[in-house]
């Protein structure tokens, strides 16, 4: 138990120390054209890895569930007819659901 | 804040977040809160399925709950308790969920220009930088907007996973899959949806969002769990590399 509070406690000052030296590393050092660039660009990069992972995969397999794939396609449907934010999160959750009440996957 | 200044910081944000908001209606001023706080209650109440996970793998209640309040950031969280209930080592499991929390620093990185906090409140917004603040705040066409989205969805979010793991630990084992109710695709759905306008805005940004899912996908197979998304970084490196000093994305990023 001792060992698992440790694990716990060791995890969160961990995370929270990532979060916090992200915060507080020097802008100057992102005077580089290069570097700022990098730092715009990796949300996009990490959220669409992680939009992609979230969607495909369990664990280290891929798992192409028909309703979570139906959900996403339902979001991109939003999207593309310029849907508000939180119609686009309606639709893929009530798309998924809807199909898991229907007994798909 | 100068637009100017606004489109230097949030780039590329500007131009079609201003064209969805004025197709999809409401006032540009409601939609960070409005939409930080949506994003919240969607995503904060899968903190039952920490919670019940967490207990159901071995952690104690009060355990659980303080990992989503001092670590907040699920991904991790998740991890650590995938690893304690596989028995798996508690030092791998705590070093493997620390790892999961890198991107956060990289997010750190970015949010630190658009909401410029104060050193004092560093150590307070620092909680907060997670997936679902930086994609709401970096999606809003200017930094007041951004800072809004991030302290509302930062709030909502914070309460609700909180609550929830507390519901989730005290009930686990009466708790429905969260599948049930779609809640799977919710954050799946929201990172597409947050990232779209950057999506239509350039190019690059297709090109880059494309080899990062790509390559999270490519390696999930055979990295560690949660490695895959920080692997994705480097489509990012590569286009900061790649690209020329002369920027063509257009004036709001020159």
């Amino acid at each position: 138990m001792t060992g698992t509070w440790i694990a716990v406690l060791a995890t969160a000052a961990g995370c929270y120390a990532f979060k916090l030296s992200g915060l507080t590393i020097p802008q100057r050092l992102l005077a580089s054209p290069r570097v700022r660039r990098f730092a715009e660009l990796v949300p996009v990069a990490l959220l669409a890895a992680l939009s992609a992972v979230q969607a495909a995969t369990d664990g280290h397999a891929f798992n192409l569930d028909p309703a979570r794939l139906a959900g996403m396609a339902a979001a991109i449907a939003a999207l593309l007819l310029r849907a508000p934010f939180l119609l686009v999160i309606v639709a893929a959750a009530g798309t998924a659901a809807a199909l898991h009440a229907a007994g798909v996957s | 804040m100068s637009a100017q200044r606004a489109g230097a910081q949030v780039p590329s944000a500007g131009g079609e977040a201003a064209a969805g908001a004025a197709v999809s209606g409401p006032p540009r001023a409601a939609r960070p809160v409005r939409d930080g706080i949506g994003l919240g209650l969607a995503v904060g109440v899968s903190g039952i399925a920490f919670g019940a996970a967490a207990v159901s793998s071995g952690l104690s209640a009060w355990q659980a709950c303080a990992l989503s309040l001092l670590a907040f950031t699920g991904a991790s969280q998740f991890a650590l308790a995938g690893v304690i209930a596989s028995g798996g080592s508690l030092l791998a499991g705590t070093a493997g969920a620390i790892l999961l929390g890198g991107r956060n620093a990289l997010y750190g990185l970015r949010l630190a220009g658009v909401l410029r906090p104060p050193r004092r409140r560093k150590p307070l917004l620092a909680l907060g930088v997670i997936d679902e603040t930086t994609a709401i705040a970096l999606a809003q066409p200017d930094e007041s907007s951004a800072r809004k989205g991030f302290t509302a969805t930062f709030i909502c979010i914070y309460l609700t996973w909180n609550l929830s793991t507390l519901a989730g630990a005290v009930g686990a084992g009466h708790v429905a899959a969260p599948q049930t109710l779609g809640l799977d695709v919710v954050g799946p759905a929201a990172f597409l949806a947050l990232i779209w306008p950057r999506l239509k805005a350039g190019r690059r940004e297709r090109a880059v969002a494309a080899a990062g899912a790509v390559i999270a996908l490519a390696t999930t197979p055979i990295v560690p769990v949660g490695v895959p998304v920080i692997l994705a970084a480097t489509a990012a490196l590569a286009a900061a590399l790649v690209s020329p000093a002369g920027d063509p994305r257009g004036p709001d990023t020159a």
